[in-house]
């Protein structure tokens, strides 16, 4: 741009500018008169309208909550239910002074410090014409000295809600969750328009995840209020529409023999019909009392809970990720099967370690002397550690991998209730990826005993041991049976993942396997020999034994000498019948010492109940 | 482009070499009747917001922030806001797209920028960097602007406005989107494109409307087609506000005497919807007042761009200015239920916005562009 040209054209262009700067002004002037004829419109011709719309503003539209479905668990127990309480309310706006309101309630009746600064809490994130709980769960006498004082203090009113109630405790509740105040960041994600009545809302399991259908729609009232604001008549209704209510997979009874058996000891069991994926146990030890987190929990409490040593919040079922010791084994040597690498027939020499070229390290088999001669069927029924460090070097890790990847190794099993960890399954490739380190040879024989980098929860062990029940049908475990709408209609749980059949396996190689996990419980020398008791079915069984602690090459583990927390894991993985599995089932002691000992009989214990039914003279 | 580009030089406009209040670098009409509109402002609020003196010292902080920022940004040579105009432009798209990524990532709206050590809307700059950057890039060309010229233009104003509706906010890109507008009209082009444009703009609308909108937004421009359809929601909103209105009157109800806004029929009475407290309150008259004092800014803001010496610093002013402008109607259309509710505050009278200093340092670029001039020189 040459400078003359460009003066010439500040002139013209100023000149152009100007003339479009009075036409935005003309602009402006036109559009103000345009709100200025809207506010005529409103204000002078509507006046008379509008004054009376306000005079009469006494009608107010009242939210009405929903009735939240109720959970039921497949016989027809309640798991969740709600109670009729009465709660004393405050309404912000209509009180004059609210410390003193408070302050003149506590000598009517009991308010806790606690209960005055849960109402401060939420007094800041509600609107001020919303009423807020100040104490919950009101006596009847209770009641009676408020309604007899209740001149005293516009603005409070005794409201009848209906309070969530877990009726069974902690029976279940890694599983149905709970409901409790609905906080902030929740409140950006919800409908505020359907949640406008509503105050709580799932947190965790199933009450979360199925929030939508539990929680149905909001409903309103128009009702005319006097000056106070004091509820005179309803006008019109729109009823709200109550949730579904919801019938669960898990069985009540046989959750609780489960915690039973698992007794003070942490650890978890979960249990699966192989058939269909239904979550028969889904048992976290340690756990809590969901009825405390529905009111709002006091600090002292949660932090009892957050800072115990069993840590009862966590849910082991889906997060706890355990090496899953020797119960790998059945998966391994199937693959060793099936690869050809082994047969029934192959025999190894145990000497009790193993070793690899070039490397001083002994590889220790848990029985110090060795188990001699052993064949297939013998390593898994005493659990031989260096035939499947032999066994896993030949196959080398991508190889196991590839194999354990189909039965839900590493990868989250697609449970309906979320939150689940996805374990590890280790292969060169996710170690150069994770770690950025190379893999090593020694970190395969490991890998073969289910030690070192592998890691499963209990459910992706209970669903791994139902697709090798199943022959190499997975499944997809789900906590939800049906929603059991109001017309008497029912819907089923629809899967969400295709069930994959790991089906190119020779079947002759899932018997050998199952047969050899029989010998486990009916073997004479079988690790869990001790939970057979001549049951008229048979059960397929692997125990495990998951180090935590490791030791030093020449030292010797000894239960006594290391602390309790340092001990051992016990698991333990079976299904029965194993002629056609009805339930598969996965237990973990943490610190419990020997699969066979401690996690068994848990297991044992569960099916027994279970099958109970189906092989007693009356039958099912 | 024109690497070799002259930015000029500005200096101030009476140079004296002694301290003056000229030397403030103040528009002192303006500055006038932005502190009177602040005081209006601070006395409805203590009205909506319940007569309590907390939130009105909150808000008086903000507003002495805001002037305290446009005070720094007029004393800032136009030439030099004209060199930063494309590097800001450029650091905000970056930041738009930083946010969206990051918003994919966390799930759900965001339309912050987590700094470590504060937050920040980089929609906010948008709002000053798109007409910066129109006005920088339409400078370098001859008025009214060739077609070519045009198009990049457009470009200019589009690529911010639809990273901005994704994240979703729809209040500030309508605002941007205007600002370009407004720049582009200030420019000179031909009435016939700006009639064929408004046609393309009426064309789009569907797409908008099944493709770029969410559900949300959709259901506000329903509600305000029918505010009845969701009394529980923003339909209240419009409701509870024509009658705020309506009831005002001729004279209003007085200060602090509204029914609506005192006895809470009124949501959100002292941000988005503080003008129908004012309309109650002070009536049909208080209102042609606060209209009077509103003109009185935008015609002062119009003044400075007409007076403006190049090419840039006017179609800056301007641009800015009915911005503003577009604020106001926005606002005022959606209260008394001649708009959706899209959620802009009422320009320096609703509580708290962040929107506020974004607002106060583009009328301290308008001071800066008034109380500087610009050496001509042949070069």
């Amino acid at each position: 741009m040459s400078p003359q040209i460009a003066i010439k054209d500040q002139i013209r262009e100023g000149q152009l500018f100007s003339s479009r700067a009075i036409i935005a002004l003309i602009g402006i002037i036109l559009t103000l008169l345009a709100i200025i004829t809207r506010m005529m419109y409103l204000q002078i011709i509507g006046h008379e309208h509008y004054t009376t719309l306000s005079q009469n503003n006494r009608v107010s539209i009242q939210p009405l909550a929903p009735t939240r479905g109720l959970i039921f668990d497949r016989n027809g127990i309640i798991l969740a239910q709600n109670l009729p309480t009465f709660t004393l309310e405050i309404i912000p706006e209509r009180v004059e002074d609210i410390d003193l309101t408070i302050a003149e309630l506590v000598q009517i009746i009991e308010i806790s410090d606690n209960d005055i600064s849960r109402f401060h809490e939420r007094l800041k994130q509600k609107r001020r014409f919303q009423s807020i709980p100040l104490r919950l769960r009101l006596s009847e006498e209770e009641v009676a000295r408020l309604a007899v004082n209740r001149h005293r203090f516009p603005g409070i009113e005794i409201a009848a809600r209906l309070i969530r109630e877990y009726p069974q405790g902690n029976l279940a509740v890694h599983a149905v969750g709970y409901v409790a105040r609905i906080n902030e960041k929740e409140l950006n994600e919800i409908d505020p328009s359907n949640y406008a009545a509503t105050n709580h809302i799932g947190k965790l399991g199933i009450e979360k995840s199925y929030e939508h259908l539990l929680h149905g729609s909001v409903g309103y009232q128009r009702v005319e209020t006097n000056v106070l604001g004091r509820t005179l008549r309803v006008l019109d209704r729109t009823p709200p529409v109550p949730g579904e209510d919801i019938v669960l997979t898990l069985d009540a009874n046989l959750q609780r023999t489960a915690k039973q058996a698992l007794g003070d000891a942490s650890g978890a069991v979960v249990a699966i019909n192989p058939k269909n994926g239904d979550v028969l146990v889904l048992a976290s030890t340690g756990d809590f009392d969901p009825n405390l987190f529905v009111n709002g929990i006091d600090h002292k409490t949660y932090n009892e809970l957050q800072t115990s040593r069993l840590k009862p919040l966590f849910n082991r079922a889906l997060l706890g990720q355990y090496p899953p010791g020797s119960t790998i084994k059945p998966f391994i040597g199937l693959a060793g099967l099936e690869s050809d690498f082994i047969t029934p027939k192959t025999t190894l020499f145990c000497r009790g370690w193993h070793t690899i070229k070039d490397d001083e390290r002994k590889y220790r088999d848990w029985k110090k002397e060795g188990h001699g001669v052993t064949n297939f069927k013998k390593s898994i029924t005493e659990s031989c550690d260096v035939y499947y460090y032999d066994l896993a070097q030949t196959m080398g890790i991508d190889r196991i991998h590839d194999f354990l990847a189909p039965f839900g190794f590493g990868e989250t099993s697609g449970i309906d209730i979320g939150g689940e960890a996805s374990g590890i399954l280790p292969s060169t490739g996710w170690k150069r990826q994770a770690r950025g380190e190379p893999w090593y040879l020694g970190e395969t024989l490991i890998a073969g005993i289910g030690q070192g980098y592998t890691l499963a929860t209990p459910l992706q062990l209970a669903r791994a041991t139902a697709a090798l029940a199943n022959h190499g049908n997975t499944i997809q475990p789900h906590l939800l049976s049906y929603v059991a709408l109001s017309n008497n209609e029912k819907i089923e749980f629809i899967p969400d993942r295709d069930s994959i059949s790991i089906n190119k396996i020779n079947p002759k190689n899932w018997e050998i396997t199952i047969a050899a996990m029989e010998n486990v419980i009916y073997g004479l020398r079988g690790t869990a020999r001790r939970i057979n008791h001549g049951q008229p079915y048979k059960i397929a069984g692997k125990t495990g034994t998951a180090q935590v602690f490791g030791i030093k090459q020449e030292e010797e583990y000894v239960a006594e000498d290391i602390a309790k927390h340092l001990r051992d894991h016990a698991l333990f993985i079976a299904f029965a019948p194993s002629d056609d599995p009805e339930i598969a089932i996965a237990v973990i002691v943490e610190n419990g010492g020997h699969g066979g000992s401690t996690a068994a009989p848990i297991a044992g214990a569960v099916i027994d109940q279970y099958l109970s039914l189906d092989f007693s003279p009356g039958g099912k | 482009m024109n690497h070799s580009r002259s930015y000029g030089r500005w200096i101030d406009r009476r140079p004296t070499g002694r301290f003056t209040t000229r030397s403030l670098h103040m528009d002192w009409p303006l500055l006038f009747g932005l502190i009177a509109l602040s005081g209006v402002g601070l006395v409805v609020l203590y009205s909506a917001g319940g007569q309590d003196m907390d939130l009105i010292w909150r808000q008086g902080i903000r507003l002495g922030l805001a002037f305290g920022v446009m005070f720094v940004i007029a004393q800032i040579p136009p030439h030099h806001i004209e060199r930063w105009a494309p590097w800001l432009f450029g650091v905000g798209v970056l930041m738009l797209i930083a946010v969206l990524i990051f918003g994919a990532i966390g799930k759900g709206a965001q339309r912050w920028l987590d700094l470590g050590l504060f937050r920040f809307q980089p929609s906010e700059i948008m709002k000053l960097a798109v007409p910066m950057m129109i006005a920088w890039y339409l400078a370098e060309n001859t008025l009214p602007p060739p077609r070519r010229a045009m198009a990049i233009t457009v470009l200019i104003i589009v690529v911010p406005v639809v990273l901005i509706v994704k994240q979703p906010d729809l209040g500030t890109s309508l605002l941007i989107a205007m600002a370009g507008v407004f720049a582009l009209l200030l420019a000179g082009i031909s009435w016939r494109l700006v009639g064929g444009m408004s046609v393309l703009v009426a064309a789009f609308t569907p797409i908008v409307w099944f493709f770029g909108m969410h559900d949300y937004q959709r259901q506000r421009v329903l509600t305000f087609l029918n505010p009845e359809s969701d009394p529980l929601g923003s339909g209240y909103h419009i409701i509870q506000s024509k009658i705020a209105i309506g009831s005002g009157g001729l004279y209003g109800k007085g200060w602090l005497n509204g029914t609506q806004s005192q006895l809470e029929f009124l949501p959100e009475r002292s941000t988005d919807f503080i003008f129908a407290v004012f309309a109650e309150e002070f009536g049909f008259f208080g209102i042609l007042l606060l209209l009077a004092l509103y003109l009185y800014i935008i015609a002062r803001g119009l003044y400075i761009s007409a007076q403006a010496q190049d090419t840039f610093t006017r179609l800056l002013a301007g641009s800015l200015t009915l911005t503003f402008f577009v604020y106001l109607v926005v606002n005022i259309g959606m209260v008394s239920g001649m708009l959706p509710v899209v959620g802009l505050p009422l320009p320096l009278v609703s509580y708290g916005g962040t929107s506020m200093v974004t607002l106060m340092a583009a009328f301290g670029i308008l001071m800066s562009i008034q109380t500087h001039r610009k050496l001509l020189t042949s070069g």
